[in-house]
């Protein structure tokens, strides 16, 4: 705790602005969001009229620079002044109050400072949200494209195999989800009357969200049991046939709409529901990598022979390792299907193979953190970049290119995430407690 | 009967496509050990090339520049677009492949995908969204055979395809430059110590296979004279398919998958209704690879002995 005692930690220290803020723990840095948001939520209005911006910029003013390069200073001004200078002003100033919070927090157990964490999180991105119905729809996109990365982490990056059938489990998921809840609770056209009110649905929709999950666990059986025999190339065809497979029979399947696609899911996936479904998510793989289980997948990706003389079952392994990540694929997808309340077979195709892997190997390999980095950073590059068109499918490529071949497992790759130093106090020496 | 031999011959056509593209993939993979996820793409970027290169041609030719009939016109296309894509495969080799030699292969794969959708979205900006028509330079004609329909173009496809892969076949066999590469598959560490270099027989496989996927896509525009900046998906992806069935590195096997798959998704669309087309033809290659899981012409493969 005392970094000034450490040899290392002297010669590394860091300097100027770095050793600025590297007192504050993440209960600072919250806080000082929560302000930035609530000051945007109350100045923001006046202060985008002031600048001369048509409106508050949605996505730090990214969008708006793109499009119109001449107001560009008054967005860089108004990004410094509504996010930058209070996130790094507050959190600095309140960092030795924060400090002894999170120090009282570090001795209590670990869940009950997450929590804590997390309502603070969770009050960022509500105020944050409450702005504009654009920024709603993005943050719930990105969560559920934490939850596909991290799903599909487990499987090419924990166990090193190469699955290109995710989006195939994100359909089962989707479509299982939303018959569920289309069937139960709507009046539709293709699956009859509703039978439950709507007024259940809050209640129903877990149960609706872990049907879909069960079911693209049991597809990914089909993918599984043969790689018991094979792997790598191989097992790559094998899933990408089940993905096409996938498309092709929901293609066929008129109950659900064949190619036309299904509609009309009741609006269930509010903030809060994807925001406790994607933490339970996070919470539950860190666990499961961090398990033996998880160990052993590892141990699978080394070298399975020698895994197997270390009295590894591997087949049980890699079915558990596989069913557990289209779990968690299926439980993204149904919630993927009511936040746009509509799905059509077209979505899970290559385009969106393409996406999440593009997600899983920008973040990084064998880590929760780089998946969480990786799915938040590609989903706003590329909202940021929007206004570029059709340039924006060049430039991401290229970026994640050189990505690649800087980094080849990607940005945070094999990194453990532990959150109990993340969310413990930054304290320099004792004084200044 | 003639019904069959009719959608064998459609069956063909439809499979040399698969083949020709599969051959791409399965090359560069017997050296490298990794796929060029990029290839379908290069199959489109040759059809483009086919279509600048043909309507250049045909524009000379009316202008009174040059007179040629219009055989001559698409055999020039076919290989100066080869030619000319085979750059584009060293280019693919150059940015995304080297530098990640020693990298973990799914990190190739990587950006071999986005390669590919650079090239899509680049087309996409060059050319605007609209479909082009590939100029049509012969005109087809109809023969029946016994009650089976055979056009011109589907002889066409068919013999030039496979007159290629009869060239690639002694290419591979009977020159230095195909001995290296053989020698390469079988060792890609210890040959480069007897002085052959990787770093020119690796961008030879590339272009050698993007030049196959050029004809292939100028083949295809004569065929199906429409081109869209993401034809090469879909097809370039089952043509993935049919490299490993064939067996990973097996160039003869490569082939022959492709034709087997054009054949199995042929079929299905004639006895089935056509929408199950894809349902039916990847459950097939599922049961295949389960009970073959390293393709027709593989080498065995063990999962507990892994190299």
């Amino acid at each position: 705790m005392n970094a000034e005692k450490s040899p290392i930690e002297k010669e590394k220290r860091p300097s100027g602005i770095r050793r600025f803020f590297s007192g504050i723990p993440a209960l600072g840095w919250l806080v000082g969001a929560v302000a930035a948001a609530i000051l945007e939520y109350y100045l923001g209005d006046p202060l985008a009229d002031a600048f001369g911006l048509p409106k508050i910029p949605v996505l730090f003013g990214c969008v708006i620079m793109l499009k119109k390069p001449l107001l560009m200073p008054g967005a860089l001004m108004y990004v410094l002044l509504i996010y930058a200078l209070p996130v790094g002003i507050i959190s600095r100033i309140t960092s030795p109050i924060t400090n002894r919070i999170s120090l009282g927090l570090s001795r209590m157990p670990l869940w009950f400072s997450a929590v804590i964490h997390l309502a603070l999180l969770y009050l960022i991105l509500r105020i944050w949200a409450d702005v504009s119905d654009y920024r709603l729809l993005m943050l719930k996109l990105s969560m559920i494209a934490i939850m596909l990365t991290l799903s599909l982490n487990v499987i090419n990056g924990y166990m090193g195999e190469f699955s290109c059938s995710h989006p195939g489990f994100m359909a089962l998921g989707a479509y299982a989800a939303s018959v569920f809840t289309v069937g139960l609770l709507v009046n539709d056209r293709l699956l009859g009357q509703a039978v439950l009110p709507l007024s259940l649905g809050h209640v129903l929709f877990p149960i609706a969200l872990i049907l879909g999950g069960f079911f693209a666990a049991l597809g990914a059986l089909i993918v599984a049991i043969p790689s018991f025999r094979t792997r790598g190339d191989y097992l790559a065809i094998i899933s990408l046939a089940f993905m096409f497979i996938v498309k092709s029979l929901i293609e066929n399947l008129e109950v659900v709409g064949g190619p036309r696609g299904m509609g009309g899911q009741p609006d269930l996936a509010t903030l809060p529901t994807v925001f406790i479904w994607c933490v339970l998510c996070i919470w539950t793989i860190n666990n499961f990598v961090e398990s033996t289980m998880g160990k052993a997948l590892n141990a699978v990706r080394d070298e399975e022979s020698a895994a197997e003389a270390m009295s590894v079952n591997t087949r049980k392994t890699k079915m558990i390792a596989f069913m557990f990540g289209a779990f968690w694929a299926g439980v993204g997808g149904g919630l993927f299907a009511h936040v746009l309340r509509y799905v059509n077979p077209g979505t899970f195709g290559l385009k969106k193979l393409a996406e999440v892997l593009a997600m899983v190997y920008f973040g990084g390999l064998n880590s929760v953190i780089g998946s969480i980095v990786g799915a938040v950073g590609f989903n706003f590059l590329s909202e940021m970049l929007r206004p570029l068109a059709i340039f924006k499918w060049i430039i991401i490529p290229i970026l994640l290119i050189l990505v690649m071949i800087f980094r080849p497992t990607g940005l945070i790759a094999f990194r453990r995430f532990d959150v109990k130093q993340i969310l413990s106090p930054r304290l320099k020496s004792k004084e200044e407690v | 009967m003639t019904f069959f031999l009719q959608n064998l011959i459609n069956a063909l056509q439809w499979g040399s496509f698969y083949a020709l593209i599969a051959l791409g993939y399965s090359m560069v993979y017997s050296i490298l050990m990794l796929f060029n996820f990029a290839h379908g793409d290069i199959f489109m970027t040759g059809a483009y090339i086919g279509f600048g290169v043909a309507t250049g041609l045909l524009a000379l030719v009316t202008s009174g520049f040059l007179i040629m009939p219009n055989w001559l016109i698409l055999v020039l296309t076919i290989i100066i677009s080869m030619f000319l894509t085979s750059f584009v495969g060293i280019l693919v080799e150059r940015i995304g492949y080297r530098p990640l030699r020693d990298a973990p292969r799914a990190s190739a794969a990587i950006t071999g995908l986005m390669i590919g959708i650079i090239l899509e979205t680049g087309n996409l900006a060059l050319l605007g969204a609209t479909r082009l028509k590939f100029p049509p330079l012969i005109v087809s004609h109809t023969y029946d055979v016994g009650g089976v329909f055979l056009t011109n173009k589907k002889i066409l496809v068919v013999l030039v395809s496979i007159g290629l892969m009869l060239a690639l076949d002694q290419f591979v066999r009977k020159t230095k430059w195909g001995m290296a590469m053989r020698a390469m598959s079988y060792d890609f560490v210890v040959v480069p110590l007897m002085g052959v270099s990787i770093n020119v027989i690796a961008p030879m496989t590339f272009a050698i296979g993007s030049g196959l996927a050029a004809a292939g896509g100028v083949l295809y525009g004569v065929a199906y004279p429409i081109l869209d900046p993401y034809m090469g998906i879909l097809i370039g992806w089952k043509a993935f398919v049919a490299a490993i069935l064939g067996g990973r590195g097996s160039i003869m096997g490569a082939a022959l998958a492709g034709f087997l798959l054009g054949f199995i998704e042929i079929f299905v669309a004639m006895i089935f209704p056509s929408t199950l087309r894809d349902l039916i033809a990847f459950s097939i290659v599922l049961i295949i690879l389960t009970f073959r899981p390293h393709g027709f012409f593989g080498r065995p493969y063990s999962a507990r002995l892994r190299l």
